[in-house]
């Protein structure tokens, strides 16, 4: 792992960086590409194609509790949700990341089900607690939850359910 | 590298896409197959195998699809032991995330609390001081150790060979006394912190290691002589569960399933963290990829370890074990008792924790199961704003149903305990 771009996210240079066609960024030295849902997995199958032959995460974040936080490269738009993959290269010894928006009118995203067939349990995972459907995907159902939960409980404004306790004879605030 | 080329490798794209192994069916639909059956000569039956099976380690459940003996298609479901994990990592500190994260695979937590701690010092900025970073690699090198000897166990005891049960039981317990004695547990050590270790190494340790390490050799070498080389050891496991290099990519299995299937890759030695690039060790691969290998891949991995450890004692530096920077690290025990700033100190660290810079990081190590990693997110508080675990038995539980294909039921039982699945880590 090199240490270039570390402690600051060079996203928001003069001239921003470009492969595969879409932006990308460094996050403390590791390699990130913001591909629209559209050209999600024709990033994905050159990656492929460039010695990436394993995903090796799927997951995402609701960020709608902290839009104002989020670095991102000149063009790409934030929205609520992210799915984030993670691909590793063996001959180049690497990582790269793609970080895809997904709005929260349309919680949709293409499946890399057809590339990575390992990426089934981890898409149905985010879809079980984000609630983003990938479309593609063979089995879009619940897996650590029961089939008939409601609500997605990773999302930011799920609550965690916690049950109020009384202290007696403390001073009330 | 080697990449076995056969006739079957040509179209593993397809096979493990086209659902002739996975059985892709909710509860309702399994319940109702039986009256809906369409064509009488249809033979197959679907039942159910755990959750509560003693073979299937913890709670993991599959529901099978059998044609008499054999298996034809099948599904694990895993969930229940689903606590969210990740939601709680959210209300939790920085500081306090460790003792959230070791509970996840519970046979070797140090390296749950190993990948959080490093993803949150790669937030932070900061590196962790040599003799900090010598006993994270010497801690989960002895974890590693305990986590195999306690797969020997469980792997000797579904196959039928109760007696290694008890063998590798004892074993990992020496490991674990010595867990305690260095961390004050056996298990969920909460030992490695953001910063680095939360203690350092008690007198006398170096000579419990060694009175440990010494007899080791000998029974592992015990266990050739009662498994590897036994007949009936070898008719039970060789050829069973099959699982090709393109496959275990495919599926994103990592760990020694990869390595079985005589693909040469540990993140050890690929991507080296800590510092092991400054010690020699072996990665054990298989050839056939099947049961047979993952029990030998494991057992050697065991010698392998040992070999880093000795090469441990002999480098450990002095120093100091966690990093002296005041805003991550509270004062030690000592000046509480005569200072009141370190008593605030310590309050505040504890109370409100110690802020982590916006940004999002991923890092993984090679856990004895594959890549563990961990995504983490912060948004400039003293809280995750998002923790991702990417365990490695969830992922690698994917191949079960494609190893099972084809297979008699009997079968099943040593497939599922050749991947050694942790459902800790599974459900989070």
């Amino acid at each position: 792992m090199s240490t270039e771009g570390r402690g600051e996210q060079v996203g928001l240079a003069a001239t921003p960086e470009v492969e595969f066609g879409v932006p990308r960024s460094w996050a403390r030295g590791q390699k990130v590409l913001h591909p629209s849902r559209d050209s999600y997995l024709g990033v994905a199958g050159a990656l492929y194609a460039a010695g990436y032959l394993m995903c090796v995460d799927v997951t995402a974040v609701d960020y709608c509790a902290a839009k104002q936080h989020r670095v991102l490269p000149e063009g790409v738009l934030p929205e609520r949700f992210e799915v984030v993959a993670g691909f590793i290269s063996h001959s180049e010894r690497g990582r790269v990341r793609l970080r895809v928006q997904v709005p929260e009118s349309d919680p949709t995203c293409p499946s890399l089900w057809e590339l990575h067939a390992g990426v089934e349990a981890l898409e149905r995972e985010v879809f079980d607690l984000f609630g983003i459907t990938f479309g593609g995907h063979p089995d879009m159902t619940r897996i650590l939850m029961p089939e008939n939960w409601q609500g997605y409980p990773l999302r930011k404004d799920y609550s965690l359910g916690r049950i109020p306790v009384q202290f007696k004879g403390a001073p009330s605030s | 590298m080697t990449v076995v080329e056969n006739q079957d490798s040509i179209d593993y794209h397809a096979r493990l896409r086209n659902g002739r192994a996975v059985l892709r069916m909710s509860e309702v639909e399994a319940a109702q197959r039986g009256e809906m059956l369409a064509d009488e000569n249809d033979e197959t039956m679907i039942i159910n195998m755990g959750p509560q099976h003693p073979s299937t380690h913890g709670v993991l459940r599959l529901m099978l699809e059998l044609q008499g003996e054999q298996v034809v298609r099948s599904k694990p479901i895993v969930g229940y032991l689903h606590t969210g994990m990740e939601k709680t990592a959210e209300d939790l500190t920085f500081l306090q995330g460790p003792t959230n994260v070791t509970r996840m695979d519970y046979a070797s937590p140090l390296f749950n609390e190993l990948v959080f701690s490093m993803a949150v010092e790669e937030l932070l900025g900061i590196e962790v001081p040599e003799r900090g970073q010598w006993i994270r690699m010497l801690m989960c090198e002895l974890n590693r150790m305990s986590s195999h000897l306690l797969f020997q166990a469980t792997n000797g005891m579904d196959i039928g060979a109760v007696s290694v049960m008890i063998y590798g039981w004892r074993d990992r317990e020496e490991l674990l006394r010595l867990f305690e004695k260095i961390t004050g547990v056996r298990m969920n050590h909460n030992y490695i912190r953001p910063g680095g270790v939360a203690a350092d190494l008690p007198d006398g340790w170096r000579d419990d290691l060694l009175r440990i390490l010494e007899p080791l050799p000998g029974r592992l070498d015990d266990l050739d002589v009662l498994l590897t080389g036994q007949n009936i050891w070898r008719d039970r496991l060789q050829g069973v569960g099959v699982i090709t290099t393109q496959e275990a990519i495919d599926l994103g299995a990592t760990g020694p399933i990869l390595r079985s299937t005589g693909y040469d890759w540990d993140l050890r030695r690929d991507l080296p963290y800590l510092h092991y690039d400054q010690v020699d060790f072996d990665v054990v691969v298989g050839t056939f990829g099947d049961c047979f290998d993952r029990y030998a891949i494991r057992l050697n991995e065991i010698r392998e370890s040992m070999k880093i450890v000795y090469q441990i004692l002999e480098k450990l530096p002095k120093g100091d074990y966690k990093v002296q920077d005041k805003k991550v690290t509270p004062p030690p025990r000592a000046r509480i008792d005569e200072s009141m700033e370190a008593l605030i100190h310590h309050f505040k660290l504890y109370t409100e924790g110690y802020k982590v810079p916006e940004g999002e990081v991923y890092v993984a190590v090679e856990s004895p199961r594959g890549e563990l990693g961990c995504y983490l997110v912060s948004d400039g508080t003293s809280k995750p704003y998002r923790m991702h675990i990417r365990g490695p038995s969830f992922v690698n539980l994917q191949c079960l149903p494609h190893m099972m294909a084809d297979g008699l039921i009997a079968d099943t039982v040593a497939v599922i305990s050749s991947v050694d699945p942790i459902m800790g880590e599974v459900d989070r």
